[in-house]
């Protein structure tokens, strides 16, 4: 045995060991993408039971219903303490495994992948998995069943009657629904109201307006105008693609989503990006390009920033550095040109948070019955009251006081009437135009506001994508 | 003697062969396998030949990746291995000598503790910790520490410093590790060599370069393989402190990172794996080269 203790480990056989741990440094990709292909044609046995008036999506009443919830804004509460108490009253048998994580899809892609996902999935979060893969490749179960079934709790109405106008709709993929998207969330001009107030600011309407309010917050030693560009820029995308919807109606962001030639250079896209590049020209801090969401947000609270394009889950996100002096509200975006289609009122608000049935599990049916029991109004009002995030369930929260901005949000939207828009998909359908798009809207605002190389560049990200064979496509109308 | 030898080795080699096997080998070959193909990352699989290293050929995010990556891969292990050096030096040899004996600068057992401090903490940590340093505001460090009437550094946000920001951390973490490993190196070297040297009236620069780094040059070997393999990774840096994850537009993005984001973000594991096999043969080369360039008979004491 001398013989092998003898060799001397030198030095070079260190650094060819060395080396090997080189190419240890690699593997990781392989194993990102662990258990390659395998569930396609898998078998696992489904648990169903027999339909009825109370059992209308036909689940077995004794068999477990496996969730798994992203923790981010919205908490998890809701769905502890609402949404399952409410599920196990009607099925006390079905035993609900409940888990959560913020990282959604470093988790679930390798359970869909290994053919044992769970029944009822979150998917939320800035590591959400792509949700129009997961369509093309037959994981997320069919929900038509369960938008015609009846209503949890509202008798005489299916599921899909209780919802808002275009719920269903953002949560279809050529032609089927797939998703549930659950929090209906305004985007607008989010400000302070005690500050405004106490200064008479006056809300503008039309574009000079928003120019001579800037300067005269400018003036006050305010920054009029800001986003986070280190992480939310999308936030200013939104703000610029919304101006573009008011100018040259939804039409201008169905062609986007459509990738249709031409989508990103014309006109009200144009006319968008050169208005708000001016914006981010003059009223910008440059500062921000390198702070991130937080850290903006709380130079609003700090009243250091005026106005910050954002979603009604702000006040929420906000609640623990919200000073007294602050009072969330938040405005439409004002016309851009006096031609817009779209009156000042008009405004994007869109069904988000997506929640869905995998196809392939053990209980899809469970799953779905589960995010019935989330559409009910009972649950919905409990969402609502717990992540003060109002709910596609129309009228859940109504009568209800609940706070300052969601009570701004719920004005604005009695306001738009009929002039509320879904906005745009590309980002959930093509990521990686969504990637281009942030870093364009960042280029365009803090540096130096050139609005025809934005849709230049947007222009040919948008069709390098419709070229591209591996990126499954989608469209709307 | 030689009974019972292959049991004995076999039964040590058994278990690290077997998990190599499942978990370097077999990983590799999937992604061989998979970089032929237009794979989501969800379900079937179609192959395609080599049309993502075509589509890589024409990806200027990867072109701009593969300079940062060869940017550190340069930077990275000389900066570091000489500040390394010169520290250890200071550390081990640098100060006055006393009766004939050679030694650190005062206070050079509590320099050695604060060098290797970084090393100790998680390179998560290390990145939110200089997302401050770097801050682009006048709450940043450096910048809180310039004069009021200055305009704030964007660093990060700044195409122009974005890359450097992520190189002067990554030395940051790396140089306490490596001034521990070439102490190590420069206590095995005999003092007599030094006094020998000292009595001849060797100064203390030639000390440096006629002894030191002869004696240490096996160690310094391995620190730079280690460092280059380290400058082709830098992915958690990038992730966390940069501009948009690895912007402003692709400033600071490196290979891992845009393995990441194909994989995970953009639904096109087919792609990200071809760019695995890029960086697998890159890695490959590198040590090889390493291997090749940096042979030379070194001193044996």
């Amino acid at each position: 045995m001398t013989e092998i203790f003898k060799a001397e480990v030198d030095r070079r056989t260190l650094l060819r060991r060395a080396a090997a741990v080189g190419l240890m440094a690699t593997p990781a990709v392989g194993m990102l993408s662990a258990c390659v292909g395998g569930s396609d044609d898998n078998s696992t046995k489904q648990s169903t039971g027999t339909k009825s008036a109370d059992n209308p999506l036909g689940i077995d009443p004794k068999a477990g219903v496996e969730i798994i919830i992203f923790n981010g804004g919205l908490g998890t509460a809701y769905a502890t303490d609402v949404d399952t108490p409410l599920f196990n009253k009607k099925w006390p048998d079905a035993k609900i495994t409940y888990s959560t994580t913020e990282q959604i899809s470093t988790v679930v892609q390798p359970r869909i992948n290994a053919g044992t996902p769970p029944d009822m999935i979150n998917n939320s979060g800035s590591n959400l998995m792509d949700f129009g893969a997961i369509v093309k490749a037959g994981q997320a179960a069919d929900l038509t069943d369960l938008f015609a079934a009846p209503s949890w709790d509202v008798s005489g109405k299916t599921v899909a009657d209780t919802l808002v106008p275009g719920a269903v709709e953002q949560g279809t993929y050529d032609g089927k629904p797939f998703a549930m998207n659950y929090s209906f969330t305004v985007f607008g001009l989010w400000y302070n109201k005690k500050l405004f107030d106490s200064k008479s600011w006056k809300i503008p309407t039309t574009w000079a307006d928003f120019t001579a309010l800037c300067d005269t917050i400018k003036a006050a030693g305010i920054t009029p105008f800001g986003f986070a560009g280190a992480n939310a820029s999308y936030y200013m995308v939104r703000a610029l693609l919304t101006s573009a919807a008011k100018i040259g109606t939804e039409q201008a962001l169905k062609d986007i989503d459509n990738l249709k030639p031409g989508a990103w250079t014309a006109d009200p896209i144009k006319k968008a990006a050169a208005a708000w590049g001016e914006i981010g020209n003059k009223y910008i801090n440059k500062t921000f390009l390198g702070l991130k969401h937080t850290e903006v947000q709380l130079q609003q609270d700090q009243d250091k920033l005026a106005f910050y394009p954002c979603g009604s889950w702000l006040e929420n996100e906000q609640s623990k550095d919200t000073p007294p002096t602050f009072e969330y509200a938040v405005a439409a975006y004002p016309s851009v040109t006096a031609s817009d289609q779209l009156p000042a009122t008009a405004i994007n608000a869109a069904a988000g948070e997506i929640y869905f049935a995998a196809a392939k599990g053990k209980n899809p049916q469970g799953g779905k019955e589960y995010i019935r029991g989330m559409l009910s109004k009972e649950a919905a009002l409990g969402f609502t009251k717990l992540t003060k995030s109002l709910t596609v369930v129309a009228g859940a929260a109504d009568g209800q006081t609940i706070s300052p901005g969601l009570t701004s949000a719920n004005d604005l939207l009695g306001k738009a009437g009929k002039d509320v828009f879904m906005g745009y998909l590309f980002d959930t359908w093509y990521k990686k135009l969504d990637d281009e798009s942030r870093a364009a809207a960042n280029d365009l605002m803090f540096k130096g506001g050139d609005a025809d190389k934005f849709c230049q560049r947007m222009e040919a990200a948008s069709q390098a994508v419709a070229k591209d064979s591996s990126v499954t496509k989608f469209t709307r109308s | 003697m030689r009974h019972g030898k292959y049991p004995f080795i076999i039964g040590f080699l058994v278990v690290p062969v077997a998990l190599y096997c499942t978990f370097v080998v077999a990983a590799y070959l999937q992604s061989f396998q998979l970089s032929l193909t237009s794979w989501s990352g969800f379900g079937a699989i179609k192959y395609i030949g080599f049309e993502n290293f075509q589509k890589l050929w024409n990806d200027d995010l990867f072109w701009k990746s593969l300079r940062h990556n060869l940017f550190l891969l340069i930077l990275l292990p000389l900066v570091t291995v000489a500040l390394a050096l010169v520290i250890a030096f200071l550390l081990n040899v640098g100060g006055s000598s006393r009766g004939g004996q050679t030694r650190g600068v005062r206070g050079s057992k509590a320099y050695r503790i604060i060098f290797f401090f970084p090393q100790l903490l998680a390179l998560a940590i290390v990145a939110v910790i200089f997302q401050r340093v770097f801050g682009p505001d006048k709450s940043g460090m450096i910048n809180g520490l310039f004069p009021e009437s200055w305009s704030p550094w964007l660093f990060l946000a700044d195409e122009r410093w974005a890359m450097t920001c992520i190189l002067i951390v990554l030395i940051w973490q790396a140089v306490g590790f490596y001034v521990v490993l070439f102490s190590a190196g420069m206590g095995s070297i005999p003092a007599e060599i030094y006094e020998a040297a000292a009595l001849d009236g060797a100064t203390r620069i030639k000390l440096f370069f006629r002894i030191t780094i002869p004696l240490l040059w096996g160690t310094i070997q391995v620190a730079w393989v280690y460092l280059g393999i380290a400058a082709f990774d830098a992915f958690a840096l990038v992730n966390i402190m940069t501009v948009d994850r690895g912007g402003p537009n692709g400033a600071s993005s490196v290979l891992s990172l845009m393995i990441y984001r194909n994989t995970f973000e953009f639904s096109q594991v087919g792609y990200a794996s071809a760019i695995g096999v890029v960086l697998f043969f890159l890695t490959l080369t590198f040590a090889a080269l390493t291997l090749r360039v940096t042979r030379r008979e070194s001193v044996e004491a």
